[in-house]
């Protein structure tokens, strides 16, 4: 139980996919202009993320290993339309308002990452955790922009208006403003040294690709995978090459013991020649 | 006609997949440094996209509408785009070595990325026929071309610039990108 908690707090806080990895930037930056929005969002990619995980974890022996990433995208996607069904359904303002960026949670890195880099390799049920935690640190992370977002630019929050009209800054409720505010925070992070992926000081994940999503687009998992075989491919050359030599090595040294007897054998002939005459 | 250089216009400019839209976003951060490469990357968004608009329309039209399987949308396309993908990649490898050279290494980064997928969506949830599809594929992905460079040569120029110590790296880039995304908002006034 005690490892479940820990993935939690280390989904939420020492690993958050927002203020750390620097992750889903998409949906970040287009869905924060409410605080609503935010949680929104942040709660539907968390619930694709917990059963996709679960789903991924328990197949995860079942899978073959060279056709994993399409199978993932056919389960991330099953799970996806699910969830945009149920909001269709019962929650038809919030439904509207993310529009398109609710099927597009299927090419959000965060979760084919999660499922390569933690769910492939662990039991369901931490997995499961797993997606709890990372999900609930990326809801809090679109909460907080999308509340400041809400305060600069439309004097409200949660929908509650207490800055006057004259006193708001449009532009941050636009698209500039997302990426003012993304700025403002990756430069306070720099201040502060906080860890963070833009400034380096967070350790490469152990993925073929660094796990740097910045410069992928989910399919970088395909490379990935091209860059393991490789990897892979290497070191089973370096082992057969390995074992060859030890092979070689052995059949050297029998040779060279053969040879050393073989020549004692004649030495002895030798000897024995020499002895009778 | 004129409705057709208006999607595209209204694609490429007015709503900017990535300035307006945030879609593709990941490589528009992450392959801007270099005018070269990102000129790289554009060549192979609209190549994709266009395809990509090709091939889902397709689908659209004369497999999930005559089943009535509507809702299964996002898989269908998804799975589309990236055997796509794969195929384009094997294709050029094999007969077409020099654009494999030019646009190669982009391919497989572009898989899954959000502004194919976005706009094959777009273009299902705007009811464009097959002709307006294409054409805002086209448009979409001329207009992903047109940000990424200018982002690079921005990018270049300001590269030996003294930035405060905060704002180097990412946040300058964001700033930007920011300041870019209000001057294409002049661009709306474009169309009506």
């Amino acid at each position: 139980m005690n490892k479940c908690m820990e993935r939690i707090y280390n989904g939420i806080v020492k690993e958050n996919p927002t203020f750390v990895l620097m992750l889903g930037m998409c949906p970040t930056l287009a869905v924060t202009t409410t605080a609503v929005n935010g949680v929104g969002m942040g709660l539907s990619t968390t619930a694709v993320l917990v059963f996709s995980n679960l789903i991924i974890s328990a197949l995860r022996k079942i899978i073959p290993d060279r056709v994993r990433i399409p199978a993932y995208i056919v389960i991330v996607a099953s799970l996806v339309t699910i969830v945009q069904l149920l909001l269709q359904a019962y929650v038809p303002s919030l439904y509207s308002s993310l529009g398109i960026f609710i099927p597009l949670i299927v090419v959000n890195c965060i979760i084919l990452g999660r499922a390569e880099a933690y769910a492939a390799k662990n039991g369901p049920l931490e997995s499961a955790f797993d997606g709890i935690g990372m999900g609930l640190g990326f809801t809090v992370g679109l909460t907080c922009i999308a509340i400041v977002r809400e305060i600069l630019g439309a004097g409200a929050v949660f929908g509650v208006a207490f800055i006057p009209e004259d006193f708001r800054i449009t532009i941050f409720g636009l698209a500039p403003g997302a990426f003012f505010v993304l700025a403002g925070l990756t430069a306070l992070q720099n201040k502060f040294k906080a860890p963070s992926a833009t400034n380096g000081s967070v350790p490469r994940s152990n993925l073929a690709c660094g796990g740097n999503c910045a410069s992928c687009s989910g399919a970088s998992c395909m490379s990935n995978h091209a860059a393991l075989e490789v990897v892979r491919e290497k070191a089973e050359a370096e082992a057969a090459a390995a074992k060859k030599a030890a092979a070689e090595k052995a059949a050297a040294a029998k040779k060279a013991a053969a040879g050393k007897a073989a020549a004692e054998k004649a030495a002895g002939q030798d000897a024995q020649a020499a002895n009778k005459e | 006609m004129k409705e057709l250089i208006l999607v595209i216009v209204g694609a490429a400019l007015v709503n900017n997949i990535i300035l307006s839209q945030f879609q593709g976003l990941c490589p528009f951060l992450g392959v801007s440094k270099k005018v070269d490469t990102s000129l790289g990357m554009g060549g192979a968004v609209i190549f994709v996209i266009v395809l990509a608009s090709i091939v889902t329309n397709l689908i659209y039209t004369f497999v999930l509408v005559p089943f009535d399987v509507t809702y299964l949308q996002t898989i269908a396309f998804i799975l589309v785009i990236a055997a796509l993908v794969q195929f384009v990649e094997m294709f050029l490898k094999k007969n077409v070595p020099s654009l494999y050279q030019a646009l190669g290494v982009f391919l497989p980064l572009i898989t899954t990325n959000c502004a194919v997928l976005g706009s094959a969506l777009t273009n299902v949830q705007k009811e464009y026929n097959f002709i307006f599809s294409v054409a805002n594929g086209f448009g979409t992905a001329v207009g992903f071309t047109v940000a990424i460079v200018l982002l690079a040569s921005i990018r270049e120029s300001i590269e030996d610039n003294d930035i405060p110590f905060n704002f180097q790296g990412s946040p300058i880039v964001l700033i930007t990108s920011g300041l870019m995304a209000i001057a294409f908002m002049g661009f709306s006034g474009l169309i009506k």
